[in-house]
């Protein structure tokens, strides 16, 4: 299938994702490579097919619920939290400003 | 120590039982070997000595008091960058995550460490695990130690890479499509990918949570067997994590494969480069010898694998990279805006390949376009999941090949995706099906490459799959 230049900027303003010229000619070649490829599955019948999310459990939907407490182990405080913050500021993570006063 | 390249998980505990070295020798060795080694291959991104060293101590203070040393104590262990270690650094072979140190150990480094392991450093992988080659990493491509200009495969290429340099006893790798089998059997090493939620997830850095897997690559069957019996087992951390008990691995593999029913896939022999079949071959009749009974049995769904596969993990993907946008890991390219700070962030510090999936997952999840992809793609993967079932009912494990090829020269293959994901034919299947399965090395082409016999088995039938292996490996394999 063709999948044009437009397609891909369209899906990359989705994915919050810039892309060059250069990377927007690829990507539109690839796409369109790899999507037709993937077409064949509309030959497939499927009408009476449950989908699987999720491939194995072997326990019960709820087993993995549990109280609603702190868990020690996972805990981290806040300056072990904001260590890998590429900007951090009195005990925040910091973007630039989104909202004007 | 002049056998550190080839030692096994029972030579290192020998060595340290009869005192030929002690725990702290063999970790100061161990990484002075690996950092010596290592431009030959680039098979580590970054090591850890300290990790390795402080570990030691304890080994030799148990070792002074008489005490047992654990499953893999003072035995060297190379990790896959993808998977978190507390104050070491975790790069994912990205740029985005370059100065990443984790706060907190995976499950699985967690374990290997109360097991006792000596962990020498973080194994080189395809960015974010996303790749067949290893030549998708930020930080240059890994080598095959086997034949130096061609790739180890991947995505966890440094971990098979380390093992069969000898620049550790065993590693840590993750398999989504393949990424632990396939290497192994590129580097001629044995490479286990359990059932899913055999082994936690948490501190694996997600990319396709509903098809991630982690699991040891080491030079033999009963190494990774143990490296296995180490890391298994139910976490409360991770909710997929599965409950069922683990197996005696080492106590399994030993019984006889006599009167075993083997099933040969025969779609999975179709399409593959002649040397690599003739191979595969050669070790059932192996198995034949040994008393295993060998029958035909058809996975009909195969021809859609590829795609069901592609559609899934890219969807998935796109959502777990969604994470990266300059806030909270480490890495930031400034810009005015919010929005354009979080696009140039993600465009310039992501390679190709993570792009690329991220697009297409984004893609096949938009609006419009979910039915005739994504849930498409479930109910496909049910089918093959399906496949599977039918399959295993009748025999106890299924033996195919691992790749359709050995190892290929360095390049080959970047310029085309769709061949390079073609490639995954016969990996992928098992890990949409969640079942175990392994490589194991089934002998050498003509030109000295490795192929790797994989062995399927059923649901937590890990152990069937290890008997199969170890004795394979014990009757001498395919020379």
């Amino acid at each position: 299938m063709e999948f044009s230049k437009e397609d891909v900027r369209k899906v990359a303003r989705l994915a919050n994702l810039n892309l060059n010229e250069a990377e927007v000619d690829r990507m539109a070649h690839d796409m369109g490579e790899v999507l037709t490829h993937m077409e064949q599955l509309s030959t497939l019948d499927t009408s009476n097919v449950q989908p699987m999310a999720q491939v194995l459990f072997d326990a019960p939907a709820t087993a993995s619920l549990r109280e609603d407490v702190i868990r020690k182990r996972t805990l981290l405080g806040t300056e072990e939290a904001l260590r890998n913050a590429a900007l951090s500021g009195a005990g925040h993570f910091k973007v630039p400003r989104v909202i004007e006063r | 120590m002049q056998n550190l390249a080839s030692f096994t998980i029972a030579q290192v505990k020998e060595g340290l039982r009869s005192k030929q070295f002690s725990a702290l020798e063999l970790a100061r060795e161990a990484v002075r070997f690996a950092e010596a080694e290592n431009p030959k291959t680039n098979a580590y991104l970054t090591f850890s000595p300290e990790l390795a060293e402080s570990a030691a101590l304890e080994i030799d203070a148990k070792l002074a008091r008489g005490e047992d040393i654990g499953l893999l104590g003072g035995v060297p262990i190379a990790v896959k960058d993808v998977l978190s270690t507390k104050g070491v650094r975790t790069t994912c072979a990205s740029r985005m995550l370059e100065n990443y140190v984790p706060a907190y150990d995976a499950t699985a480094v967690e374990k290997l460490k109360a097991a006792g392991a000596l962990i020498v450093g973080k194994a080189n992988c395809d960015e974010f695990a996303m790749g067949s080659s290893n030549e998708n990493s930020a930080y240059g491509p890994v080598r095959n130690p086997v034949s130096l200009d061609r790739v180890p495969g991947g995505s966890s290429g440094g971990s098979a890479a380390v093992v069969a340099q000898g620049t550790a006893v065993a590693s840590l790798g993750s398999d989504t499509g393949g990424s632990i089998r396939q290497p192994a059997s590129f580097c001629g090493v044995v490479g286990v990918t359990p059932t899913y939620g055999r082994v936690s997830r948490y501190g694996l850095v997600a990319f396709a949570s509903s098809l991630d897997h982690v699991g040891p690559l080491a030079r033999n069957v009963s190494d990774a067997a143990t490296v296995l019996q180490a890391i298994a087992g139910r976490d409360e951390l991770d909710a997929t994590s599965a409950f069922a008990p683990v197996d005696d691995y080492l106590k399994e593999m030993r019984k006889p494969v006599q009167g075993m029913k083997i099933g040969i896939p025969k779609e999975y022999f179709e399409g593959l480069e002649a040397e690599t079949g003739d191979k595969i071959y050669a070790g059932l009749e192996v198995l034949k010898k040994l008393g295993c009974e060998v029958k035909e049995v058809s996975l009909p769904h195969t021809p859609y694998a590829i795609s069901c596969y592609y559609i899934i993990c890219t969807a998935e993907a796109s959502s777990n990279l969604a994470r990266y946008d300059g806030v909270r890991y480490t890495a930031r390219v400034e810009a005015a805006t919010l929005n354009e700070m979080y696009s140039r962030t993600r465009g310039e510090l992501f390679g190709m390949e993570c792009k690329r999936r991220i697009m297409l997952g984004t893609y096949v999840l938009s609006h419009g376009y979910y039915d005739a992809y994504y849930l498409k793609a479930q109910k496909v993967r049910t089918l093959i999941a399906g496949d599977f079932s039918n399959a295993l009912e009748g025999v106890d494990a299924l033996v195919a090949p691992v790749s359709p090829f050995p190892a290929f020269k360095i390049g080959e293959k970047m310029a085309d995706p769709m061949q390079m994901y073609l490639s995954d034919i016969y990996t992928i299947t098992g890990d949409l099906a969640g079942i175990p399965c392994m490589s194991v090395p089934c002998g050498k082409t003509a030109a000295g490459l490795p192929v790797g016999m994989q062995i399927f088995s059923g649901h937590f039938r890990e152990s069937t799959m290890f008997r199969l292996a170890y004795a394979f490996e014990q009757a001498g394999g395919v020379a």
